[in-house]
């Protein structure tokens, strides 16, 4: 298997630009896990 | 990696969030998922709202996460066909271990939440259906058989039976019926699609039927397939799931899919195949539906 090639060179506040997306994106997933899990714990709690 | 110039490393602005959710299939998640949820519906029994909406959230991630394996390993075929060419990892917008580490991270933590949230049971089937998807059908199957869709199929066909042990903890007559459905449907979906992108599989050296067998024997096939999907379709009305108003409608979807096939069986161009693969994403979503109003009304009758 060949490994594709990077060919999309972005200026630097370009690449910026998507570190400050993606990182907004992860701390809104681990945000959501931390509901998630609370919401669950409290259902098994109450023996749902 | 070392395929990879170090300039462009060094210029790699890094994969879009968009690119990350691209990689999961949404497409392809939306039917898993509603096979899924259908299959949680239809069980005997009863889960909590928030459980089941945990259960289809984990069916959901497991089928992006082998999506995103997939599309790790099937990159430099990918590249080849038009339909696949602008993904993120052939396109260059995603780096091969990005995609990689993403699906791993999502399939732990899929099956793990799924076993501590709703149950082992589950949990292992879905943790079945990711390492079936990906080292059985991705890694094994899909470069080397003609089969490939129809045993790697069964990855598909995996998702209502986990949505059924969600809530009874087991895996029931009733979810191998729903199983059947979904794996006597696939080939003729796929095939429908593989016959009017024949050359691109050609040329990616993809065995799939028509390439290596011809049209004349896939359309064979397809209508085989068509036919053993009746009894899987009436399956759930025999078994006491469905009521008799999802046999009748069943029985219509399946004639019109039938006669789908025959027109592909007859006709020479591709036309009736395209009209074959979309017809099947409707069937199998109106069967599915059926069921769920089915059990939802009461048996309708």
């Amino acid at each position: 298997m060949t490994v594709g090639t990077v060919v999309d060179a972005k200026p630097p506040n370009e690449r910026e630009r998507r570190m400050r997306a993606r990182n907004r994106a992860l701390l809104l997933l681990l945000l959501a896990l931390v509901a998630l899990f609370y919401v669950v714990t409290l259902v098994r709690v109450s023996g749902g | 990696m070392s395929e990879i110039p170090a300039t462009a490393v060094a210029s790699y602005p890094g994969a879009a969030v968009g690119d990350y959710i691209q990689i999961l299939k949404p497409r392809v998640m939306s039917l898993v998922v509603f096979t899924g949820f259908v299959g949680l519906v239809v069980a005997p029994g009863h889960l909590h709202p928030v459980l089941a909406a945990v259960a289809v959230l984990c069916i959901a991630v497991g089928a992006g996460s082998s999506g995103a394996i997939n599309m790790w390993y099937d990159r430099d075929i990918d590249a080849v066909m038009r339909r696949t060419a602008m993904r993120p990892l052939p396109a260059g917008r995603m780096m091969p271990g990005e995609a990689l580490g993403f699906g791993v991270v999502l399939a732990v933590g899929a099956v793990a939440v799924m076993g501590l949230a709703v149950n082992w049971v589950a949990a292992q089937l879905l943790a079945l259906t990711i390492a079936f998807y990906v080292f059985v059908y991705t890694i094994w199957l899909k470069r080397r058989t003609p089969q490939n869709i129809v045993i790697g199929g069964a990855a598909g066909a995996l998702p209502p039976l986990i949505g059924w042990a969600a809530v009874t903890g087991d895996v029931g007559w009733g979810a191998v019926a729903l199983f059947a459905i979904v794996f006597f449907w696939t080939p003729p979906h796929f095939w429908a699609l593989s016959l009017y992108r024949a050359g691109e599989y050609a040329a990616a050296g993809v065995p799939m039927l028509p390439v290596v067998a011809g049209a004349r024997e896939t359309k064979r096939q397809m209508l085989l397939y068509t036919l053993m999907l009746w009894p899987a379709t009436l399956m759930p009305w025999l078994l006491g799931l469905a009521g008799p108003w999802y046999a009748v409608c069943a029985g219509g979807l399946s004639l019109m899919f039938t006669g789908a096939a025959i027109r592909v069986w007859r006709d020479a161009g591709e036309k009736s195949a395209r009209q074959m693969f979309a017809f099947s994403l409707l069937y199998l979503f109106l069967i599915f539906t059926l069921l769920l109003v089915d059990r939802i009304g009461g048996g309708l009758a």
